[in-house]
């Protein structure tokens, strides 16, 4: 969806901000908004699409105005909700009221050290062959679902090159709706800076995505 | 308290003018209520959360990818086999986990820069680097790192020759990246170690280079 995460080309933020020895953490409750949000993912009620999506679905003014682990809370928030482990009542209250949904598992302390390491790998066989291949040209398609995607605004409509074709990949763009992982070949693909921006860009620049295949025509 | 615009809310629910302690308050109270009630419903372990914290503030951070630059400065074959299947390349260093399950590194060289950004939400590879910096999640770096990033370099105190080609990478799906920066002169003969020493994070989203040795010019 075209919503206030797709940020690439907007104008207006200002100068980025680096911080000299920037801690992990700005407050306490951050880390345990990180925490939560983890905990949470290991019900194996959502995916990480799903999660994605709930984030940019925030209105734009309250996605922009908010912290980043703030965007956590109030996507956490929405997916307890939906997937009824939480009622808003409960949630407003912080208490429980009622009893809701069972997860999958419970994230234990003794837990955490192999779910880190083992992470969620999302790289899944397909038995189509790829339909492109490296050094060809490709455009992407100028659509504008409401639902989630994964090709940036700047990135749709434009011409570029295939460098690589990267194994096949779960699908965001079902996969965030439950509608399976519907995994699909991807494509590393590069565009040159005035193909994106037109006449003033730099002259040097490209860029790349990495683009699932049913974004991609042929040039 | 420190004073990134970024980390201060200014939400609707912020608008009656609170100052940054009181918002903190707010959040700390908000977030401190969602736990509270997950617990109370057997749906979390708070132990689970100071692990995941822990983890993330003790264990996973840059060192892991200084590690990785160094023995691919150090050792072609390592190189190789990073440019080919990053992430065995690096699993097999141990490195391995959340945000880093499909890693592909790429090389900075005399004509090209690399930077690292994810336009669309926050992709960065925990297992190498830790967790990401308020700058990179924040808008202005993810809206402008791929139209203007000599600009943003710039910000950052590093500017590039003109003609130093500049290739930014949109982190869009699961692949997360490693910039391998170019290896300082005056570096022959250095261990691992003290290599991996002059090896930043910045260095590795690719809005730094590495550091050059002490005495080196």
């Amino acid at each position: 969806m075209n919503g206030p995460h797709d940020l690439g080309g907007q104008m207006g933020f200002g100068a980025v901000a680096p911080e000299k020895d920037e801690p992990y953490f700005h407050a306490e409750w951050e880390k345990r908004a990180l925490g939560i949000t983890l905990s949470c993912g290991a019900f194996g009620a959502w995916t990480i699409d799903e999660s994605r999506h709930a984030r940019e679905n925030i209105p734009p003014a309250d996605y922009l105005a908010a912290s980043y682990y703030e965007i956590w809370v109030r996507g956490i928030d929405k997916l307890l909700e939906r997937h009824g482990f939480a009622t808003r009542s409960e949630l407003l209250s912080g208490h429980a009221q009622q009893p809701g949904a069972v997860p999958k598992r419970v994230l234990k302390a003794d837990m955490v050290p192999g779910v880190l390491a083992k992470g969620g790998p999302c790289d899944r066989p397909v038995k189509t062959a790829p339909r492109f291949v490296a050094g060809e040209a490709v455009k992407t398609k100028n659509f504008n679902p409401v639902t989630h995607t994964r090709l940036p605004r700047y990135a749709r409509a434009k011409t570029g090159v295939v460098e690589a074709v990267q194994g096949a990949f779960v699908f965001p763009d079902d996969n965030a709706h439950g509608e399976g992982e519907n995994p699909q070949w991807l494509y590393t693909v590069v565009f040159d800076g005035a193909e994106l921006w037109g006449g003033d860009a730099d002259p040097t620049l490209t860029v790349s995505i990495d683009a699932w295949e049913s974004y991609l025509e042929p040039a | 308290m420190h004073d990134h615009d970024d980390d201060h809310a200014h939400g609707n629910e912020h608008a009656q003018g609170h100052d940054h302690d009181n918002h903190y308050s707010d959040m700390q109270a908000r977030v401190k209520a969602l736990e509270t009630l997950l617990t109370e419903k057997g749906l979390i372990d708070p132990a689970a959360i100071d692990a995941i914290v822990e983890t993330y503030e003790t264990k996973v951070g840059p060192r892991n990818g200084a590690h990785v630059v160094a023995k691919a400065w150090s050792d072609p074959d390592f190189a190789d086999w990073l440019k080919r299947d990053a992430t065995a390349a690096i699993a097999s260093l141990g490195h391995t986990g959340r945000q880093g399950e499909h890693m592909r590194a790429v090389f900075n060289t005399a004509e090209t820069h690399h930077l690292v950004v994810c336009t669309l939400c926050s992709c960065y590879p925990w297992s190498v680097l830790g967790l990401p910096p308020v700058w990179y999640k924040a808008p202005a770096y993810r809206s402008r790192a791929v139209i203007d990033p000599r600009g943003v370099l710039a910000e950052f105190g590093l500017t590039l020759p003109e003609d130093k080609k500049i290739r930014v990478w949109d982190s869009t799906a699961e692949l997360r990246y490693l910039v391998i920066p170019e290896r300082p002169e005056g570096t022959d003969g250095m261990d691992e170690q003290t290599l991996a020493g002059l090896v930043s994070r910045d260095a590795m989203i690719g809005t730094a280079v590495a550091r050059k040795p002490e005495g080196a010019t």
